[in-house]
C-alpha cells in the first residue's frame, strides 16, 4: 500500500477509536444544559467537574467500585492459584487417569455459559447464595482455560529441573512453589490479567445473581444509572468514565500480557 | 521423580487437583447436566418441578418471539462479522508496515477491547442519541437528517452492530497481526524477484498464509456473537417494538422474569445446537480454503 494511503487509513481509524472516549470525558465535564448546546463543543466551557461528586453522591459508585475490585481480586487470585495447581499435576506428575481427566477439563471449555446459567442460579438459590458475595464469586474460582494455558507453560520446562530437588528430599509442594512457579511468571501474569479483565467487565452473571444495590458491581450499577437518569447524560458519562479508569490503568501497564492473552485464547471481555 | 505409586502419591495428586476440580464439577458440570433434565421439565421455582417430556422443545417450534430472536441474532452476526473481519484485516495490514507511531496506534485500537460492554453500549447510546447525539448533529451540519438510531426499529440493530464492531475491531486486528508476523519475509522477496506486484503478492502469499488466522477470527467471532447479550440489554433491552430481541436475552427473561426455568433451559440447548452446527460446518469448509504452511 502507498504510504500516504496507509497514514490516512490509520489516522481515520485512530480518530474513530479515540473520539467516543474523548466525547465521553467531555460530556462528563459539561454543565447540564451545555450537553444539549448547539454547536456541540469538545472542550467544555465552563467545566463542571462537580458532575463527578454529584454522581458519587446520588449513586453508591464507590460501593460498586469496591465490589468490583473485591470480586475481581478474589476470583483472579483463586483462578490463578487453582489453575496452577491443577496444571502442575497434569504437567509434572504421572498418575493414572491423567489423560481422561484433562479431557474433561478441556470439554468444559465447550459449554457456553448460557447453557449453565439457569441451573446455576437454581443451585445458588438452594445454597442460599443468591444476592451475596459467594454467589457472585464461586462460579469463577476455577478455570479450565487457565489450567490448559499453565499446563502448556509447565510442560515446556525440562524434566531434570526438579530431579535435583527431589534428591535433596523436597516434596511436590516445595518444587511447585519454589522452583516451577517462579519460572512461569510471564504465563501467570498473562492469565492473571486476562482473568482480572474478564471479571471486571462481567455483566450477565452479576445482573442475574445480584438484586440489592449495595452488592452490585460497576457494570450492573452503571447500567442502572442510565435507567434512573436517562436524560442526565453528563452524569451517566461521569459514571462510565469512573468505571473505565481502573481498566485503562491496568491496560497501559500490562498491555503486552493482555494482547498476548487475547491472541492465545480468543476470549473477549 | 519420587513417590510415583502408593496412596500417599495419590493423595498429593488429589490435593493438587481438588481446588479446581471440585468447583468445576459443582458450578459447571453439574449445572450443565442439570440443564438437560431441566429442559424437559416445567418449573417456576415456587411449586415443585413437573416432568413435561418434550413439551418445551415443541413449544419452541411454535414460539414466534423465539424465532424472531433467532433471526435478530443472525442479523446481528451477519452485520457484525464482515465489519470486524475486513476492518481488522485492513488495520492489521496497515499496522504491519514499520511506520512511526505504530505502537501508539496499536494501543489505541485495542483499548475498546478491554473496555466493558456496558460502558461501550452507554457511550454509543449517547453518541447515537437521535436528538442530541453528536453523530446526528454532525450529520445535520452537512445537511443530512440522521436516522432515529436505537429508537427506530429499523435502525436499532445497525446501531448495536456499529457499537459492537467498534469495540471488537482491535481484537480481530491483533489476531491478524499475529498471523502476518508469522509469514516469512523471504516469500515476499522471492515473489518480488519474480516480478509479482503488490496485489498479486497479497492474493498469492498474504491471504493464503493468513487463512489460519482468518479461520480463527471467523470461528471465534461466530461462537462468541451468537451469544450476544450485554450491549443489547444496555442499549435497547430488545426494543424498540422487539426489533433487537436476541436469544440469550430471551433465555434470561424467560427464566428470571417469567419464571419459566425449563423453557429457558430448552432455549439454551437450541442455541448450543446452533453453535455446534456452525462450528462443524466451519471445520468442514476449512479444508477448502485454509492453508497450513
Amino acid at each position: 500500500m502507498p504510504r500516504a494511503l496507509l497514514y490516512v487509513i490509520l489516522l481515520i481509524g485512530g480518530l474513530a477509536m479515540l473520539f467516543p472516549f474523548a466525547w465521553m470525558v467531555s460530556t462528563s465535564l459539561k454543565p447540564d444544559l451545555a450537553v444539549f448546546q448547539t454547536p456541540p463543543q469538545l472542550i467544555p466551557k465552563p467545566f463542571q467537574p462537580s458532575n463527578y461528586s454529584t454522581v458519587v453522591h446520588i449513586f453508591p459508585v464507590w460501593r460498586f467500585l469496591l465490589n468490583s475490585a473485591l470480586v475481581a481480586v478474589i476470583s483472579t487470585t483463586l483462578q490463578v492459584g487453582t489453575s496452577a495447581m491443577a496444571a502442575y499435576a497434569f504437567a509434572r506428575m504421572k498418575f493414572r487417569g491423567s489423560g481422561t481427566l484433562f479431557l474433561l477439563y478441556l470439554g468444559t471449555l465447550m459449554v457456553p455459559f448460557q447453557v449453565t446459567i439457569v441451573p446455576l442460579f437454581i443451585e445458588m438459590k438452594y445454597l442460599h447464595f443468591v444476592n451475596s458475595y459467594p454467589g457472585l464469586i464461586l462460579p469463577s474460582i476455577a478455570s479450565a482455560y487457565g489450567t490448559f494455558l499453565l499446563r502448556q507453560a509447565f510442560m515446556s520446562l525440562p524434566a531434570e529441573l526438579e530431579e535435583a530437588a527431589f534428591v535433596d528430599g523436597a516434596g511436590h509442594w516445595t518444587v511447585f512453589t519454589r522452583i516451577v512457579l517462579p519460572l512461569v511468571r510471564p504465563s501467570l501474569a498473562t492469565f492473571g490479567v486476562l482473568s482480572f479483565i474478564a471479571s471486571w467487565n462481567s455483566f450477565l452473571w452479576p445482573l442475574v445473581i445480584i438484586s440489592s444495590q449495595k452488592l452490585m458491581t460497576l457494570p450492573v450499577g452503571i447500567a442502572n444509572l442510565q435507567g434512573e437518569h436517562l436524560t442526565a447524560w453528563n452524569l451517566v458519562m461521569a459514571g462510565t468514565t469512573i468505571s473505565v479508569i481502573p481498566i485503562v490503568i491496568v491496560y497501559l501497564f500490562a498491555q503486552k500480557h493482555i494482547v498476548r492473552g487475547f491472541v492465545l485464547s480468543g476470549v473477549k471481555g | 521423580m519420587v513417590g510415583q505409586r502408593g496412596w500417599r502419591f495419590r493423595l498429593i495428586v488429589a490435593l493438587f487437583l481438588a481446588p479446581s476440580l471440585i468447583p468445576l464439577i459443582m458450578f459447571l458440570i453439574v449445572p450443565m447436566l442439570a440443564s438437560v433434565g431441566l429442559s424437559f421439565a416445567s418449573w417456576d421455582l415456587l411449586t415443585h418441578p413437573r416432568w413435561v417430556g418434550t413439551a418445551n422443545y415443541r413449544g419452541l417450534v411454535h414460539d414466534g418471539e423465539f424465532h424472531a430472536a433467532l433471526l435478530h441474532t443472525l442479523y446481528f452476526v451477519a452485520g457484525y462479522l464482515p465489519l470486524v473481519f475486513c476492518g481488522g484485516l485492513l488495520l492489521a495490514l496497515a499496522l504491519h508496515q514499520r511506520l512511526k507511531g505504530v505502537a501508539w496506534l496499536r494501543t489505541l485500537y485495542f483499548l475498546p477491547v478491554v473496555t466493558s460492554w456496558v460502558v461501550v453500549a452507554l457511550v454509543w447510546k449517547w453518541l447515537l442519541n437521535p436528538q442530541y447525539g453528536i453523530v446526528n448533529r454532525l450529520l445535520g451540519f452537512v445537511g443530512v437528517q440522521g436516522p432515529g438510531w436505537w429508537l427506530d426499529p429499523h435502525w436499532a440493530m445497525p446501531s448495536i452492530i456499529l457499537a459492537s464492531a467498534w469495540k471488537d475491531i482491535g481484537f480481530t486486528m491483533v489476531i491478524f497481526l499475529a498471523g502476518l508476523q508469522a509469514i516469512p519475509e523471504e516469500y515476499y522477496e522471492a515473489a518480488s524477484l519474480d516480478g509479482a506486484g503488490r496485489w498479486s503478492r497479497f492474493r498469492n502469499i498474504t491471504f493464503p498464509l493468513l487463512s489460519p488466522a482468518s479461520f480463527f477470527v471467523v470461528v471465534i467471532s461466530l461462537i462468541n456473537n451468537v451469544q450476544v447479550f450485554d450491549q443489547v440489554w444496555v442499549m435497547t433491552q430488545g426494543g424498540p417494538a422487539g426489533s433487537t430481541s436476541v436469544v440469550v436475552q430471551q433465555i434470561v427473561q424467560n427464566a428470571f422474569s417469567f419464571g419459566r426455568m425449563g423453557y429457558a433451559a430448552a432455549m439454551s440447548w437450541v442455541l448450543f445446537g446452533v453453535i455446534l452446527v456452525i462450528t462443524v460446518v466451519q471445520l468442514r469448509l476449512q479444508k477448502r480454503w485454509v492453508v497450513y504452511a
